[in-house]
C-alpha cells in the first residue's frame, strides 16, 4: 500500500505520549490526586512515548532494507 | 468531568491524524478494488487488528464492561466460547473459499454457490442491518459527547458524520482499516491505566476477588458466580445470566458465534482486503490472539465497578441508579474515566472512546457500499459499467449510507430498547444463514432453491420463537411474546440463544430437505466453492508458525488454558 501504517501509529503514539508525560511532569503530586497517588500521565505518556518511537524505527528500518534490496 | 486545554490537544491530534490518513490514501484509490477491497494488498497483521477492530464498536465497550459488572467473569464466554472457536474456523476451512473464488463480498459468493434470489435476500436483509448497526454507535457517540462534553445531540451527530465521511470518501476501505488500527492501539492504552488504577482501587486482585463474593452472595447466589464461567452454568438458577451450559455452549458457542464471525461481511471483508490467500487465512487467527485478552481489558472495569458498589473501594467509586432504582450498568466506563483520570488520560480515554464508535460506524459504511455497489446496484441496476462508474457508485453510496446511518441515529434515540431490537436481528438473519454456509461450502448436493427456503424458513423459525416466548419480567411487544406467551425464559440472553438455535436448525433442515428434492448444480461449476470439490491449499510459506492449521490449534490450545483456569 502507498502508506505504512506503522507511520501514523508510530508518529500519533510518539506525539501523544510525549504530550502527556509533559503534563504529567508539570502538573505534579496535585494531577496524580485523582489517580489514587499515581501520575499516570507521567508513567502512562513514558510508555506510549516509548511504543511510537518503536513503531517509527520498525517503519524507518523496513524502508531502508526495501531501499537497499 | 472537566476537560482542559490539554485534553482538547490529544483529541484534535487524534483527529488531523485520521483526516491526515484519507488524505495521504486518496492518490492510491484508482480503481473500485482500491476502494472496496483494498486493493488485495494488507498484509495478515494489519488486515487482522482491523478484523477485530471492526467489531469493537459502541456495544463492545461500553456493553462489554456493563455485563461484566451485571454478570460478572460469565461474560468472557462471548470472547473465549463466542469468538474464538469460530475466528478459527473461518481461518482453517472457510477462507479459501471465500478468497479463492474471487467473490468480492459474502453475497457475492452466494450466487457463486446457489444462485441469484438466495444473493438478494442476502444483501438486503445485511445492508438493512449494516445502516442500524452503524446508526446505533452513532446514536452512542452522541449520547457520550453530551454527557461529557455537554455538545447537544444535533451537533455531536453531525460532526461525528461528517469526519467518518471524509476519511472513508477519500480513502475507501484502506481508510477504513488504518483507522481501525489505530483504534485498536487506542482503545488498549486508554482503557488498560483504567483496570490497573481500578485494581489499586478495589485493593488489587484478592481485594476484587473478595469484593466479587459479597456481590454474588448478595444477591443470593455461590461466592463464585460473578468469577467462574462454567462452573455455574449447570442451570440457569445458578448464574446472573441465567443461562444453563447446553444454550451457552449451542447457542452462542455454536450458532450465535459462528453465524456472525463467519458470514457477517463487515469482518470477513477485512479478510478479503489481505494481500494472498495465506495472509488471509492468517488474518482471524491473528485477531484471535489479543481477542483472547480483550475481556481483561472491557469486562474487568465492569467487575471492578461492582465490586467497588457493593463491596466499597479506596476512592468511593459507586456506580449511578435509574430512575426506577436499579444500577445504571452502561455507566461503567464514563464513571471511571471521570472518576480515575486526571487531566490529560481523560482526553486520552475519551479519544479511545470516541475512535472506538466513529470506526464502529465506519467498518459498517464500508460494508455497506461495497454490498450495495457489487451486490443491489451492479447485480439489478447497471451491469456493465465502466470501473471508474462502479468507484463514483461506491463513493455516493457512502454519503448514502452516512446518510442513512444518521437517521437510523435519530430513531434509536426516538426508540430507546432499539439495542435489544439489533440483537434480534443478528439472531433472524445471521444464525439461519450460518446453516446456508455450511451446507454451501461442505456438502455438494446443496441447491439453491434449497438454500433459499432454508434461509426463508430459518428467519421465519427465528420470528415465530420469537412470538411464543417472553423473557421473564418483559412485558409482550418487541421483547417477545406478541403471538402468545407459551414460554418464559429466565433472561432475554436465554431467549436470544434458543431464537438463534431454532433458527439455524430449521434452515439446516429445509435446506437439506429441499435441496434432496431439487436439481443439484452441476459439479464442474462448483469447483472452488465446495469443499469436497476444490484441491487442498498447498500453503505458501514453510515456517510452522505462519501455517493456519498450527496457528489455529495454538490459538485453540490457548482458549482451552483461558477457560479452564476461569472454569
Amino acid at each position: 500500500m502507498g502508506l505504512d501504517i506503522r507511520i501514523p501509529v508510530g508518529a500519533l503514539f510518539s506525539l501523544l505520549g510525549l504530550l502527556l508525560a509533559g503534563y504529567g511532569l508539570q502538573g505534579g503530586a496535585a494531577l496524580a490526586q485523582r489517580s489514587l497517588g499515581i501520575n499516570i500521565d507521567l508513567w502512562w505518556g513514558a510508555v506510549m512515548a516509548v511504543f511510537g518511537a518503536a513503531m517509527l524505527l520498525l517503519a524507518w528500518r523496513a524502508r531502508a532494507r526495501a531501499r537497499s534490496r | 468531568m472537566h476537560p482542559k486545554a490539554i485534553d482538547w490537544i490529544i483529541m484534535g491530534t487524534y483527529f488531523a491524524v485520521v483526516l491526515g490518513i484519507g488524505a495521504a490514501l486518496k492518490r492510491s484509490m484508482r480503481t473500485s478494488t482500491d476502494f472496496f477491497l483494498s486493493g488485495r494488498a494488507m498484509p495478515a497483521w494489519i488486515a487482522g487488528l482491523a478484523f477485530i477492530s471492526a467489531n469493537l464498536g459502541a456495544q463492545e465497550v461500553i456493553g462489554m464492561a456493563a455485563s461484566g459488572a451485571k454478570y460478572g467473569m460469565a461474560t468472557s464466554q462471548f470472547y473465549w466460547v463466542g469468538a474464538i472457536p469460530a475466528m478459527v474456523f473461518l481461518g482453517v476451512f472457510m477462507m479459501p473459499f471465500y478468497y479463492g473464488s474471487r467473490a468480492r463480498s459474502v453475497p457475492e459468493y452466494l450466487k457463486l454457490r446457489f444462485d441469484e434470489k438466495t444473493r438478494g435476500l442476502n444483501a438486503i436483509t445485511f445492508a438493512v442491518m449494516t445502516v442500524f448497526s452503524s446508526g446505533i454507535s452513532l446514536y452512542a457517540l452522541a449520547l457520550l459527547l453530551r454527557l461529557l462534553l455537554g455538545w447537544d445531540f444535533n451537533t455531536s451527530v453531525s460532526l461525528s458524520a461528517l469526519i467518518v465521511l471524509v476519511y472513508i470518501f477519500l480513502g475507501g476501505l484502506t481508510s477504513a482499516i488504518y483507522n481501525e488500527v489505530l483504534q485498536f492501539f487506542l482503545i488498549v492504552f486508554g482503557f488498560a491505566p483504567l483496570v490497573l488504577i481500578g485494581l489499586k482501587d478495589v485493593g488489587g486482585w484478592q481485594g476484587l476477588v473478595a469484593g466479587l463474593h459479597t456481590v454474588a452472595r448478595s444477591r443470593g447466589f455461590a461466592p463464585d458466580a460473578w468469577l467462574s464461567t462454567w462452573g455455574v452454568m449447570g442451570s440457569p438458577h445458578e448464574n446472573p445470566m441465567g443461562i444453563d451450559w447446553f444454550s451457552m455452549a449451542m447457542g452462542l458457542g455454536f450458532v450465535l458465534s459462528f453465524g456472525y464471525w463467519c458470514t457477517d461481511f463487515l469482518v470477513v471483508q477485512r479478510a478479503l482486503s489481505a494481500e494472498s490467500m495465506d495472509a488471509a487465512r492468517r488474518t482471524p487467527l491473528i485477531a484471535a490472539i489479543p481477542k483472547m485478552l480483550f475481556p481483561f481489558l472491557v469486562i474487568l472495569p465492569g467487575m471492578i465497578a461492582i465490586a467497588a458498589t457493593v463491596h466499597g473501594g479506596a476512592s468511593g467509586l459507586t456506580l449511578p441508579r435509574q430512575a426506577d432504582g436499579r444500577l445504571n450498568y452502561n455507566m461503567v466506563v464514563p464513571l471511571m474515566l471521570g472518576r480515575y483520570f486526571p487531566n490529560g488520560m481523560l482526553g486520552l480515554g475519551l479519544t479511545a472512546l470516541m475512535a472506538s464508535f466513529m470506526t464502529g460506524m465506519a467498518g459498517n459504511v464500508t460494508a455497506f457500499n461495497t454490498v450495495w455497489t457489487y451486490d443491489i446496484y451492479q447485480a439489478y441496476v447497471r451491469r456493465d459499467a465502466s470501473d471508474a462508474h462502479y468507484l463514483t457508485v461506491g463513493r455516493v453510496a457512502t454519503v448514502v449510507g452516512i446518510a442513512l446511518s444518521v437517521a437510523a441515529a435519530y430513531v434509536t434515540n426516538r426508540f430507546n430498547n432499539i439495542m435489544d431490537l439489533l440483537q434480534l436481528l443478528f439472531a433472524f438473519v445471521n444464525a439461519p444463514l450460518f446453516a446456508t454456509f455450511l451446507l454451501g461450502m461442505f456438502w455438494k448436493r446443496a441447491s439453491g432453491h434449497g438454500a433459499f427456503a432454508g434461509l426463508l424458513a430459518g428467519t421465519a423459525a427465528a420470528a415465530v420463537h420469537h412470538g411464543l416466548t417472553l423473557p421473564a419480567g418483559a412485558a409482550p411487544g418487541i421483547k417477545g411474546g406478541w403471538i402468545a406467551v407459551m414460554h418464559l425464559y429466565p433472561s432475554p440472553m436465554a431467549q436470544n440463544f434458543w431464537t438463534a438455535i431454532y433458527a439455524f436448525g430449521v434452515c439446516f433442515l429445509v435446506t437439506v430437505g429441499v435441496s434432496l428434492a431439487t436439481r443439484p448444480r452441476p459439479e464442474r461449476d462448483l469447483v472452488g466453492l465446495v469443499y469436497s470439490l476444490t484441491p487442498r491449499q498447498r500453503t505458501g510459506s514453510a515456517r510452522w508458525y505462519r501455517r493456519p492449521a498450527v496457528l489455529g490449534a495454538c490459538v485453540l490450545g490457548a482458549a482451552v488454558v483461558l477457560n479452564l483456569l476461569f472454569w
